[in-house]
């Protein structure tokens, strides 16, 4: 990098690039291999948090399920509506779907280990590719809730755009405490920095507000106000079926998956753990799963929140309260 | 009348009891302290495990006076036929659902305890509402309302129940609910 232009996107640690493309391909197959699974777990966790099986027909204890879903919506017709702006209609989910997987890149599930680093792409700028990714499946829905041609649709798209101004700062501002405290933007030094003590300790109420915040940008209950099957019938993707509406759904999952990677990155201590190195992927798994619970646990408790509510706890409470721990963060950091 | 009811029994007056006002710092705090007990009551859920009943492998127990499908009987020792054909089922039946040909009966070779048998004794059962008033109205306790619930068909010919169908000694697929259950 001789040039005087900043490095936008400075890798830390070079490899082969054959071993670029096998890490891609294995962790694009893991993750692809674990929401399916998410799906059926989550719904019969929320069967079990409402006393009842949840899927239980298919395969031994419905662990086939996932795969009836998906020959059922793989199986069914590719439509559109007359409506719809064709280019536009087929593009909402392919971004949606993009931006889930490039965000999968940058979780770190271990060190560098015999010149291999157990993470897709350790970017320099990390926090901030997590976010200029993520954000892009807002324009996935924004599209596709226009470009439907429906005006549920459009009500879902709506929602999705005054919900993102609303909890992308807070969002943001919950990350930069963990960010000062390690003085890097990059995902594995901020993993490392948390060698002594994960960040859930000094940095708690920035967990808080980032799951908070996390469930809002996943637009998963309580804040599923873009979809909100009740009012919207499922908002956006409305006017979507077949394989494009199962991409939806996949995003969600994939979205998930990345935020609570980024949260267990960031908070709770990441692939660190007890045991020999080679478990440390495994440590990441086993906390993005357990926040995975978390997320189905807070779908099977709170109700759908109201639209002012949302934009008021948005505003009026999470931003200056993520406001507040920045500057406390920052204080301490530079007293300390 | 003590303090906490300053009005009469019987005035029309009620206390509107209010909650905290929403907003600020206490409905923050206070919607986070709810939401946290809202988790621990979903949790203490997920682990009292399932009371679903799986329908067609495991049946919902009936009460014993459940009313479903209806039954005729016969005498257990002489193996004769309660019905005596009064057709007073008939009139009772307010869907309209039963039909009743009486004939005499043959001294040599009776069907029934009486002077009279049924010869067409027909329910139909895509029109019963099942309120049991058949039962209440017979006479001779020949017709009862059985246990068995599950009577979908595919034509509704198939539903109207003869006289030998409702004769026949029908298989117990509904368990019965114990006492106190």
């Amino acid at each position: 990098m001789s040039s005087t232009l900043l490095p936008l996107g400075d890798v830390g640690f070079a490899e082969a690039t054959w071993i670029l493309v096998a890490k891609s391909i294995l962790i694009f197959l893991g993750v692809f291999l674990v929401v399916p699974v998410l799906t059926v777990v989550e719904r019969k966790l929320i069967g079990r948090f409402q006393h009842r099986y949840g899927p239980n027909r298919v395969g031994p204890v419905g662990t086939l399920q996932p795969l009836a879903d998906i020959l059922k919506l793989a199986g069914k017709q590719v439509f559109r509506p007359d409506a719809a702006v064709p280019f536009l209609y087929a593009l909402g989910p392919a971004l949606v779907i993009f931006s889930g997987i490039t965000t999968i890149a940058i979780l770190p599930f271990g060190d560098v280990k015999d010149g291999v680093g157990f993470y897709g792409i350790d970017v320099s700028i990390g926090v901030l590719y997590f976010f200029a990714f993520s954000s892009l499946s807002f324009y996935g829905l924004l599209l596709s809730g226009w470009a439907s041609g429906s005006k549920y649709s459009f009500l879902g798209a709506m929602r999705a755009a005054a919900q993102l101004i609303s909890y992308e700062i807070a969002l943001g501002l919950s990350l930069l405490g963990a960010v000062m405290m390690t003085g890097s933007l990059s995902l594995v030094s901020i993993v490392q920095a948390q060698d002594e003590i994960w960040f859930i300790v000094p940095q708690f109420v920035g967990f808080l507000i980032f799951m908070i915040a996390g469930f809002a940008e996943t637009n998963r209950a309580p804040f599923d106000l873009p979809e909100a099957d009740a009012e919207l019938v499922q908002g956006f993707q409305t006017e979507y079926g077949g394989t494009r509406f199962a991409s939806f759904l996949l995003a969600e999952y994939l979205e998930m998956f990345v935020v609570c990677g980024i949260a267990s990155a960031f908070f709770l201590g990441g692939w660190m753990g007890p045991g020999p190195g080679w478990l440390d992927p495994i440590w990441m798994v086993i906390k993005i799963l357990a926040l995975i619970f978390v997320f189905i646990w807070v779908r099977a408790t709170v109700p759908r929140l109201r639209y002012d509510q949302l934009m008021s706890l948005g505003w009026k409470f999470l931003l200056p309260l993520a406001t507040l721990n920045v500057l406390v963060t920052a204080v301490l950091v530079v007293v300390l | 009348m003590s303090e906490e009811f300053p009005y009469l029994e019987d005035d029309d007056v009620v206390a509107v009891q209010r909650g905290p006002e929403p907003g600020g710092a206490g409905g923050a705090y206070r919607a986070f302290g709810e939401t946290l007990r809202g988790l621990k009551t979903t949790m203490a859920r997920l682990f009292e495990g399932p009371d679903t009943i799986q329908y067609p492998e495991e049946k919902t127990p009936v009460y014993p006076r459940f009313r479903g499908r209806h039954k005729l009987h016969k005498f257990e020792d002489t193996g004769l036929e309660k019905c005596v054909g009064c057709s007073l089922c008939a009139a009772a039946c307010p869907a309209d659902c039963i039909r009743v040909v009486a004939d005499e009966n043959d001294p040599e070779n009776r069907v029934s305890a009486g002077e009279r048998y049924a010869a067409v004794y027909e329910i139909n059962l895509s029109r019963c509402i099942f309120c049991g008033y058949c039962e209440v109205a017979c006479p001779f306790d020949a017709i009862t309302m059985g246990h068995e619930y599950e009577l979908a068909d595919y034509n509704r010919g198939d539903l109207i129940f003869t006289k030998e169908m409702l004769l026949a000694e029908s298989i117990e697929r509904a368990p019965l609910r114990r006492e106190g259950e």
